[in-house]
């Protein structure tokens, strides 16, 4: 059946999941539907210890089995060393067919690739698959089919109860013996625990490990004791010089600070540059320097942020700082600037359901004038892909990209036009994972495109001097730089589902096929 | 034009790709690696056959690693190491046999 | 021969290593004036060869986009810059910078080997310009003659850091190794009628030490700098850019001028002020500036 960024979707990939095919973004306003409550277990006796002496012990408590799902947060980013622990102990405890759900999974989980290849791990859910794990699914190697989500949609799946997570495990930097869990402090300090609170609400059982335990009470909770069934205390959950890495050095490659510039210079005559707008922006080079170049402009023309949200990093702090935001509001942390930005007074912590879930009744990205974002490719309907690479080999993640392109008012692409030889401005994105519908400017050094269905930003930029294009200028350009690219060929079997915001089908993953010469 | 001694041309920095020529079993004999073969696989092998068909070399075991190379930076690196195989470093054919 | 682009605009002219394919592919995006596609300093003895064939499809195959394509060919002293000569040419090159030149002679031998090869590749005579790098002291004190050598000349340019060690000193970032030099091709090339281009800027960390450096060679009467990285460009471009006062003054000029001899009348006034003819040349001059600065939105 063909969606509504016309992909095909298969009748029998719908039959298995029981999903509908994307209809656009604002199919489902205003549905109602009840939302998911975990199976909980009081704990009302004084006497007993939430302190659990190993992995090993607290699943053997949570009551391991075959089947069930595990959830995981990404805030160690690559420096996480929670999933491999928990899943090593399940594979010695011969579990099976067990289902991650995790915020995210990295390169740093390149040694759970067995534990997909023998038959532990059977389904996947994640936000990204970075690595050997997206290379494992590529290839074919997973069971089930492995679902992306964007971090919204994630949120969306565990409230609405479509992801049922059995046990919830959450790496602390800080907690108490009851369950008191903090971003902020200890070894493998993160700054935030967003993308942990919908788990911890939702899932039946919920274990806190950390490596560093303090006296009760750990105050205020990020999350509470009140969601916590038992805490491992354990030598290291995270390896700190990869979990909030020193502040990126401002680039100094003009390619990167010219398309910053001509991002600015679309913000700034954009009629939502006005006091009190917002914004947000990623952590690739040139969204850095164009939030760099953006805080002169705002000093120049004395226009102050009302909030900046995040994924943040020290350009975003240094507006704090600096005093030109009211507030930031922030999921996660980059760097040691943005960890240790949170404890400003007016840089707030909000869960990635608050952040991005479409399902709530209104999320932060709603609210966003503008969000700054990349992507792999882009095609000539402003379809992004931002999960699949050119290879065919899954190894990206939506992340916020759906959520913020689809809430801001103005959203923007920055890519340069090609990566190597391959083209990000393209006929047809090898996937689909954030709508045309949702994406407003794309911004590559050889020219700007407005999205046709924004003629409002088109007349709005009719006299503002920046190179712009259509779209299928850009292509044509790419194209006659690098020769028309040919089609990735896949096998027919579909390893993976692309899912909309809102649970719907975007697009599906197919099976890497080792490529072929098609020309005598 | 007939490959004497194996020779090598160009690098694996990105936009570049390394060539190497050496005697062949005579036939073409292409071995290709390359980052964006999924999308010019074939391209990068019609100018390959191209380039050297030009060059009148039919006999000749050829290796290219392509780290995402144009096909005008193809076509360098094939000529170079041809051209550095026979030992030739002057009077070049440009806009004859190379163009 | 008067080969139109022989005067046309060079503010920035930005070297490239001809053989390294990331460098060469798009630098036009950057929007330098010119290009100078390096076969000398910049390659490896061992890659003079490779180099070539790259330094040729590209010359071939990649759309400048109205860049100038200057090829800086090997030293005459050396075993390569007559096949250079035939690449660039047979690639169609817009012009060739001889490296090291020291008198006419070297501008002599190298436009006797450019018009060897138009005529082996079958493009117009003529067609390649040609531009002289001054090093040594010797060169400096023969810039008049390098100058005039050639009507393929359209200009020269100091390489300081050859420079300065001939003269035994060293590059020092406040110029003053390099004031004697600089004053003497500047007057040389106006005396000559071709234009003069400044040496390298080559600490990348320092872009204030740039600026000062381009603001006096652009107070000296250099027509352009050149550049190592796309980052210099903007700098470069912002000094050269006529203020609005001298944009305005320019089009009075201009205008005054084309009426009146189209009149017949041999006297101007701009302003209720009399002015000579020769104001016409660098009035034109301005509003060329002005045009490629995007300043100038005139119909002139």
């Amino acid at each position: 059946m063909i969606n509504a960024v016309g992909r095909d979707i298969p009748e029998e990939i719908l039959e298995i999941t029981g999903k509908d095919v994307f209809r656009g973004n604002h199919y489902f306003d205003g549905k109602q539907y009840k939302k998911h409550g975990p199976t909980t277990t009081c704990v009302i006796n004084s006497n007993g210890s939430k302190l659990v002496s190993s992995i090993h012990d607290v699943l053997v408590k949570c009551g391991i089995r075959d089947g069930m799902t595990v959830s995981f947060h990404h805030h160690f980013r690559e420096g996480d060393y929670i999933v491999n622990m928990v899943m090593e102990e399940i594979h010695k405890m011969g579990i099976k067919d067990i289902t991650i759900c995790a915020s995210s999974l990295g390169k740093a989980h390149d040694p759970i690739v067995p534990y997909i290849e023998d038959g532990t791990i059977t389904n996947i859910q994640s936000s990204g698959v970075r690595g050997k794990i997206g290379e494992a699914i590529s290839n074919g190697k997973l069971k089930g089919l492995a679902i992306m989500r964007s971090h919204g949609g994630r949120v969306r799946a565990i409230v609405t109860g479509e992801t049922k997570i059995d046990i919830a495990f959450i790496g602390a930097p800080t907690c108490d013996d009851y369950g008191n869990c903090r971003g902020i402090g200890g070894k493998s300090n993160c700054g935030v625990l967003s993308y942990a609170i919908s788990d911890a609400r939702h899932a039946d059982k919920v274990v806190a490990i950390t490596d560093c335990l303090v006296p009760f009470p750990n105050f205020p909770a990020h999350i509470s004791m009140t969601q916590v069934d038992y805490v491992v205390e354990v030598d290291a959950i995270g390896d700190p010089a990869k979990i909030a890495t020193g502040a990126a050095k401002p680039t100094k490659d003009q390619r990167k600070l010219m398309m910053a510039d001509y991002c600015t210079q679309f913000v700034v005559n954009s009629p939502y540059f006005k006091d009190g707008f917002s914004y947000q922006t990623g952590v690739g080079g040139a969204s850095i320097a164009s939030t760099i170049s953006l805080a002169k402009e705002m000093k120049k023309r004395n226009v102050r942020m009302r909030f900046g949200v995040g994924g943040l990093t020290k350009p975003m702090c240094d507006l704090l700082i600096n005093d030109q935001v009211d507030c930031l509001l922030d999921t996660q942390d980059f760097d040691q600037d943005a960890v240790e930005s949170v404890k400003h007074l007016r840089h707030f912590r909000i869960s990635a359901g608050e952040y991005a879930n479409p399902f709530n009744k209104g999320a932060v990205v709603n609210k966003l004038d503008f969000v700054i974002l990349a992507a792999l490719e882009v095609d000539v309907n402003f379809n992004c892909n931002v999960v699949v690479g050119s290879d065919g080999m899954i190894t990206g993640a939506q992340g916020g990209h759906p959520d913020t392109a689809a809430g801001a008012k103005c959203s923007i692409v920055i890519a340069p036009l090609l990566q190597g030889r391959i083209p990000a401005i393209c006929t047809e994105v090898t996937t689909v994972t954030t709508p045309g519908e949702s994406v407003d400017v794309v911004i590559t050094d050889y020219g700007i495109a407005i999205n046709p269905r924004r003629q409002d930003l088109i007349e709005a930029m009719k006299d503002v001097d920046l190179p712009f294009k259509t779209i299928e200028e850009l292509r044509d350009i790419a194209y006659s730089i690098t020769g028309e690219p040919e089609k990735v060929q896949f096998t027919d079997r579909v390893v993976g589902i692309i899912e909309s915001r809102d649970g719907t089908i975007m697009d599906v993953v197919r099976q890497i096929k080792p490529f072929e010469f098609t020309e005598e | 034009m007939k490959i004497k001694k194996p020779a090598i041309a160009g690098t694996l920095e990105s936009s570049d790709c390394q060539v190497t020529v050496e005697e062949g079993e005579g036939r073409i004999e292409l071995s290709l690696e390359s980052v964006v073969i999924n999308q010019f696989g074939n391209q990068i092998r019609r100018v390959t056959y191209e380039t050297l068909e030009r060059l009148g070399v039919n006999d000749v075991k050829i290796t290219i690693v392509d780290k995402g190379a144009l096909d005008c930076t193809l076509k360098a690196r094939i000529e170079g190491a041809v051209y550095r195989s026979v030992g030739q470093m002057e009077h070049l054919p440009w806009g004859g046999a190379v163009r | 021969m008067n080969h139109p682009d022989k005067k046309r605009l060079r503010r920035t002219m930005m070297f490239l290593n001809a053989q390294k394919p990331s460098l060469i592919k798009d630098p036009y995006i950057y929007k330098p004036d010119s290009i100078m596609l390096d076969l000398e300093d910049a390659v490896a003895e061992t890659q003079k060869d490779a180099a070539r064939f790259s330094l040729y499809h590209a010359l071939k195959e990649i759309n400048y986009r109205g860049v100038e394509r200057v090829v800086r060919i090997n030293g005459l002293d050396t075993p390569y810059w007559k096949e250079d000569i035939r690449c660039c040419v047979a690639g169609g090159c817009d012009a060739i910078r001889i490296p090291k030149t020291e008198s006419a002679k070297d501008v002599k031998l190298v436009e006797d080997a450019v018009e060897f090869a138009e005529r082996e590749f079958g493009r117009q005579k003529g067609s390649t310009l040609i531009m002289a790098a001054i090093e040594s002291a010797r060169g400096v004190m023969k810039a008049l003659e390098i100058c005039e050598a050639s009507e393929r000349l359209f200009g020269i340019a100091l390489s300081g850091g050859d420079y300065t060690k001939d003269l035994q000193t060293h590059i020092t970032g406040t110029g003053i190794e390099l004031m004697g030099a600089r004053q003497n091709l500047v007057i040389a090339a106006r005396a000559a009628g071709v234009q003069c281009f400044d040496t390298v800027y080559t600490n990348l960390d320092d872009m204030e030490g740039f600026r000062q450096d381009v603001q006096t060679i652009h107070l000296m009467g250099f027509d352009g700098k050149s550049i190592i990285n796309p980052r210099q460009i903007d700098i470069v471009h912002d000094i050269y850019t006529p203020s609005a006062r001298e944009i305005i003054f320019a089009e009075k000029v201009v205008r005054e001028i084309d009426d009146k001899k189209a009149k017949g009348i041999g006297v101007f006034t701009v302003d209720g002020k009399m002015i000579d003819i020769a104001f016409y040349d660098g009035a034109k001059r301005t509003i060329a500036l002005a045009k490629a600065s995007g300043v100038y939105k005139g119909d002139l």
